[in-house]
């Protein structure tokens, strides 16, 4: 089984959603991100995804692309975040997975990024702009490496489409709650409720809830419908006000 | 299972959110583009608003001096000045075909921004149009004229402040208004089916040409020439010359300053393959794929990718891309406004410019056919600028 089920499985046995945070790669700083990606994990983290930075990130709100634009003006790079990963190998207790934007990836090279992010604990890529039409020449070379390519999928992603990613996810499904971007939002569309219905007993994994959240009595309302929450723009804000990793895992433990 | 690829380009490498609503237009493209009635509309609109068929003039004064017979497709004359308005009428009528309300676009030049305003006007839609910060202050004249059209222009502040922000910006709002809005895309680039719409739209251009040139020269051309910054105008230019395989397909990047690691426009000669703004196609790009800022004297072609037919055609040696540096495209701006009364868009001014500097290797008598995209009126403040710098 992939370890990013396992974990997130594992949360759900013990009788809670898991929580995924989303930290860009070198945020705040490239030695405080390592600080607070180990107090994520320390705090209970059940998987954690590590931000690649990109110059356009277009699936992102304000405040994912700031740090993103910031990381890059740091010297983040790809090969850094895999090579730091690497030294820390077995580390961490969280599952890892790397969230990114196509083009770092394809020019860091697909057979080696397979065998880097092996190397370094990274179970996951997480890439927002490569949908199911252009995510099989990637899923086959990296079959075998134990990195899971995580599909996303919306309200408005129809059945059709839902049958062929059920049959191509891995690890779990990351469900994104609003058509928009990334970033903090005061309530969620109704219509989520409705979507995840006819989204569960498509796809035997777990389903990750992101977009938009910030606190825990947000996703209250999503039941069993869900497994696990992801949680990134609050994050990022969280930080940059000078708080820490652990005390925000605190308030979603 | 991909689509929309030319040779390894092209594809849809965009967030799932906006599959649907491309697919939807990939359907709409498939199905009411080609009907009866959408045809009827559209070339009554381009015959009687745009003003087509735009003229093929050939320019006495300068095919003397160059020694080869310089034909200009006049772009320039059509309604709002550029071949955007082409692509954009052609999207709004499909925007309305769909049953959406609103016209999202973004503008470099500002030339596609006051199209698609021009379309939502008399389409009787909404339009949104989205703009790097240096190309409102750079094109000031083109979004006052976008506020009298009546629609809103929406300066972005990130990143580098042209046309590259302006797309992300445009994708964004995109994706959470998709069930009112069409992304009217301003070039042949970005995610399928946009390059294929987009040349569809464009194509009038050659269609045209290519009649007129053999009505007035009794032949076909032997070099087509046009500027490349996302590639519309070229690919209307070129699509219904490219199985006539002794017509050369010329296509014009800026090389911005031409100064040795100066910034400039040119991914075809200079960039490698990458994936930006939902295509495979050639990059501005660092090692690590980060998108690098590019850099021209004119604004339209200020983009660090460009339409992946180009890079097709390119790889598969139909077409030949080559660079024109700032400098000589304004000096191609100047003789053409002073040899002809023509006063050309700065983008335009590349393609003559190739022709002007290459007329040594050009055999004597050859029918040279510009794509004059646009006409300069909107450069004017730039030019002053860049010559006041320069001490011109």
């Amino acid at each position: 089984m992939s370890i990013l089920t396992d974990r997130i499985r594992a949360a759900n046995a013990s009788g809670r959603k898991a929580v995924i945070p989303y930290l860009p790669g070198g945020f705040p700083d490239r030695d405080r991100f390592w600080k607070e990606l180990a107090s994520l994990d320390a705090g209970g983290a059940d998987v954690i995804e590590i931000g690649v930075p990109f110059s356009d990130p277009v699936a992102d709100g304000p405040t994912v692309e700031q740090a993103s634009l910031d990381c890059l003006e740091q010297g983040v790079t790809l090969a850094w975040i895999l090579n730091e990963l690497s030294c820390r190998k077995g580390t961490f207790k969280a599952g890892l997975v790397l969230m990114g934007y196509y083009n770092p990836f394809l020019q860091y090279g697909l057979e080696r990024l397979a065998m880097d992010c092996a190397a370094a604990g990274v179970s996951g890529l997480i890439i927002p702009d490569l949908p199911l039409e252009e995510a099989e020449p990637v899923a086959e070379i990296l079959a075998g490496s134990g990195v899971d390519i995580i599909c996303l999928i919306g309200l408005n992603t129809p059945p059709e489409r839902l049958k062929a990613y059920a049959k191509a996810a891995r690890g779990f499904v990351y469900f994104v709650s609003v058509l928009g971007t990334t970033g903090v939002r005061e309530s969620l569309p109704e219509e989520v409720l409705q979507k995840l219905d006819e989204v569960r007993p498509m796809f035997n994994l777990p389903i990750a809830l992101g977009f938009g959240i910030s606190r825990p009595e947000q996703v209250a309302p999503f039941g069993d419908r869900i497994d696990a929450v992801v949680i990134g723009s609050a994050l990022v804000k969280h930080l940059r006000d000078g708080g820490s990793g652990e005390e925000f895992m605190r308030c979603w433990r | 299972m991909q689509k929309g690829y030319f040779g390894s380009f092209g594809g849809m490498f965009v967030p799932e959110l906006l599959m649907p609503p491309l697919l939807e237009i990939e359907e709409a493209m498939n199905t009411i583009v080609p009907g009866e009635a959408f045809q009827k509309e559209f070339n009554a609109m381009l015959e009687d608003y745009v003003g087509r068929p735009s003229a093929l003039y050939r320019c006495p004064n300068l095919s003397k001096k160059l020694g080869f017979n310089l034909w200009l497709k006049r772009e320039d004359l059509n309604h709002t000045g550029a071949h955007k308005i082409n692509n954009a009428l052609g999207q709004g009528l499909l925007c309305r075909h769909m049953g959406k309300k609103v016209l999202l676009a973004e503008t470099g030049a500002g030339m596609h921004g006051v199209a698609t305003a021009t379309a939502a006007a008399m389409l009787g839609l909404e339009c949104v149009v989205y703009m790097g910060a240096t190309d409102v202050v750079r094109q000031s004249h083109n979004v006052r004229r976008m506020g009298l059209l009546g629609a809103t222009v929406v300066p972005i502040e990130s990143g580098t402040k042209t046309l590259k922000d302006a797309i992300n910006a445009a994708l964004r709002r995109w994706i959470a208004d998709q069930r009112t809005t069409h992304y009217c895309f301003g070039t042949a680039a970005g995610p399928h089916p946009f390059p294929t719409l987009v040349r569809m739209f464009q194509s009038v251009i050659s269609r045209e040409a290519r009649a007129q040139m053999l009505k007035k020269a009794g032949k076909l051309p032997d070099y087509v020439v046009a500027c490349v910054g996302g590639g519309s105008n070229a690919i209307g230019a070129f699509n219904e010359f490219i199985p006539d395989e002794g017509v050369q397909l010329i296509g014009v990047e800026a090389a911005g300053t031409g100064e040795p690691g100066c910034h400039h426009s040119a991914p075809l000669n200079l960039g490698t393959p990458g994936v930006l703004h939902g295509a495979m196609s050639m990059l501005l790009q660092t090692e690590d794929g980060q998108i690098e800022p590019s850099h021209s004297i004119a604004p339209g072609l200020d983009y660090p990718g460009v339409g992946p037919e180009h890079a097709h055609l390119q790889d598969c040696g139909r077409a030949r891309y080559v660079t024109v540096n700032d400098g000589q495209a304004l000096s191609a701006f100047h003789t053409l406004s002073r040899s002809e009364g023509i006063i050309p868009a700065l983008e335009s001014s590349h393609a003559v410019a190739w022709a002007i500097e290459n007329a040594a290797e050009i055999p004597k008598g050859s029918d040279v056919l510009v794509c004059l995209s646009g006409r300069g009126d909107k450069d004017i403040g730039i030019i002053e600028e860049y010559e006041a710098r320069k001490g011109c």
